[in-house]
């Protein structure tokens, strides 16, 4: 069996309907399962945190074309936290940009597919990182650029909560302020843990909300796994340009989501998946295809 | 030299609407007929270098020529992890300027000294690092550094440098070491402002009996091999001279390519001396505790020609 015929199988030979954000976020988490079992690779807790923000930006809130991945034109997506780049490669993978195939070489030697987010040779990826604090800035300068050219195009950005230990995105926040950046909408993926604890037991966020708001910026907080309330955010978000402010979308989340075990336990930031624990989430994935 | 950099990114701005100077809250007095002139072209990204360089690279990502300005270390090395990831691996169009390389803000201390950025800059791949010694050089570079594809690093001295080359710098092309003094004696190779020690250097051992050649490197990444191959040819002793640690800069990138090529010669290396500056005073003084001046680049160049 391939692959693409693995994790596909749950779907029994019927079309797959991967414009459905429901559809694309049980892809992306069954992937993610998939590339981490196989690469025997980490981050599994944060691409299931992000699964539905990133199937609802690939399903008709980004302006992207796989046959023109470059094309002018299109919607920019910074992935800030780049150790969910799985999240990104199955997104890309199942909306045409590259084969699905292909995903099966997360991690592999000389693979394109790197554990953080790359752009060398991936069709669809728009900036890389891996270094948490980098892709606000990045981002803020892509939007200055279409600000000034007076460009219809957005730039999404999407940080961790965790990340926001990182001094510089505060850098990017005060200068997106500053240059009225209405065209950029960041997304904090914010199921409050990091590396080795909840955010709170490791530099206190809170009143995080508030924190963006006296930075300038419209903030929202929505359900980030519920994806009509993403949608209806996202839509929102759109509908501020010309507010002359940046906006930011708190989506709450919870780290490993979709699988019990892994569900807000700080051990699968790291730990891969392989054996009973593999199969267990598996099953639990399955029971949940749409 | 930061007069003529200005005067020179005058002339390219009025040629390229999309040409952008981002500076970290510095340039007072250097700037101004820019942002006086470009306001559409400039951005003041504050008193952050590590967005601020960010921002250059997602500013070029949209088709932009970017530069980005600040002193010493500050658009730097603060920014070293920006300008490895979010510029030079993205082939970003960004040119990082740096103003005050060496002793220019001597009396400041030593967070103001900049005596590691040619080594940092350099090791990075993909960017092309230029280190002019008077303005004509700088002059020459700028429009050269801003058609250089890529990540470039640009290391400026301070106002009011002498010009050392007897008038502009035609037709310069990237990465060319430029003669200024012929000699058969001792070959003394110059980066960044450090160039006017140099050449008089070479006055005082003209003095002395000992006929140096001067050659200046306004870059040093890549570097002139062919030049480095015929002045081994032609000298037993290389002095190289930098207001910079002798570690990863001029003095690295030269004994790294003779070595490589089986050159005969000898390289001594001026510069600090693995050292951090502990002390302050004017450049000058500086270039004289830390024996990188025009005398003490004359005596240890006797010292190593006697041994």
């Amino acid at each position: 069996m391939t692959y693409t015929e693995k994790t596909h199988a749950a779907f029994g030979g019927a079309p797959i309907n991967t414009g459905d954000p429901r559809v694309l976020a049980w892809l992306i988490r069954r992937h993610g399962l998939e590339m981490t079992h196989i690469s025997r690779g980490s981050h599994i807790g944060a691409i299931f945190s992000l699964a539905e923000i990133m199937a609802t930006l690939y399903t008709g809130v980004l302006n992207v074309n796989p046959a023109e991945p470059r094309m002018p034109s299109r919607d920019r997506l910074v992935l800030s936290k780049g150790h969910a780049g799985a999240a990104v490669y199955a997104a890309l993978a199942e909306r045409g940009f590259f084969p699905v195939e292909e995903l099966s070489s997360h991690y592999a030697n000389g693979s394109r597919l790197s554990g953080h987010v790359s752009h060398k040779g991936v069709p669809g990826v728009e900036f890389s990182t891996g270094s948490l604090g980098h892709g606000l800035a990045v981002a803020a300068g892509m939007a200055l650029g279409g600000l000034k050219d007076k460009a219809d195009w957005r730039v999404y950005c999407i940080l961790g909560d965790g990340e926001c230990d990182e001094g510089s995105v505060w850098e990017a926040a005060l200068q997106a302020h500053q240059y009225q950046l209405d065209n950029l909408i960041a997304v904090v993926d914010h199921n409050r843990m990091q590396s080795l604890d909840f955010c709170e037991n490791t530099i206190a966020l809170e009143p995080f909300t508030d924190k963006w708001a006296a930075f300038g910026w419209n903030v929202m907080q929505v359900d980030g796994h519920d994806v009509t309330a993403l949608q209806a955010a996202f839509e929102k978000a759109k509908a501020n340009r010309g507010t002359g402010k940046p906006t930011v979308i708190i989506a709450e989340t919870t780290k490993g989501k979709g699988v019990s075990f892994m569900e807000n336990d700080i051990l699968w930031h790291y730990r891969t998946p392989q054996g009973e624990e593999y199969e267990a989430a598996l099953k639990e994935l399955e029971a949940q295809r749409p | 030299m930061r007069d003529a950099f200005t005067r020179a990114l005058m002339r390219e701005a009025a040629k390229d609407p999309r040409l952008t100077l981002v500076t970290g809250d510095l340039g007072f007095g250097v700037l101004k007929p820019f942002w006086e002139t470009y306001p559409e072209q400039f951005v003041n990204a504050g008193i952050a270098e590590q967005a601020m360089t960010g921002l250059a690279a997602g500013l070029a990502m949209t088709g932009r020529t970017v530069l980005t300005y600040s002193i010493g270390n500050f658009p730097t090395l603060r920014a070293i992890e920006q300008i490895r990831n979010d510029c030079a691996y993205h082939d970003a169009n960004v040119k990082v300027v740096c103003v005050g390389g060496g002793f220019v803000y001597g009396s400041l201390g030593m967070s103001h000294h900049a005596t590691e950025d040619m080594a940092i800059l350099r090791a990075l791949p993909g960017v092309t690092v230029f280190t002019p010694g008077d303005p004509h050089e700088v002059e020459a570079i700028v429009p050269v550094m801003l058609r250089t594809p890529g990540t470039c690093y640009l290391r400026l001295g301070r106002g009011g440098e002498p010009c050392l080359h007897p008038g502009p710098i035609a037709d310069y092309d990237a990465p060319r070491a430029l003669t200024l003094r012929e000699g058969k004696d001792v070959a003394l190779l110059s980066a960044g402002g450090i160039l006017t020690q140099t050449v008089a250097a070479a006055d005082l051992l003209a003095q002395k009996g000992v006929s140096a050649e001067v050659v200046s490197f306004p870059c040093i990444k890549p570097i002139d091999r062919e030049k480095l191959a015929e002045l081994a040819t032609r000298f037993r002793h290389i002095v190289t001279v930098e207001e910079h640690s002798i570690v990863g800069g001029l003095g690295g990138a030269v004994c790294e390519t003779l070595a490589e090529m089986g050159a005969g010669c000898r390289v001594h290396r001026i510069g600090m001396e693995d050292v951090y500056s502990c002390i302050v005073g004017t450049q000058q003084y500086l270039r004289e505790e830390y024996r990188m001046d025009m005398n003490a680049i004359c005596e240890r160049t006797l010292a190593w020609l006697a041994e």
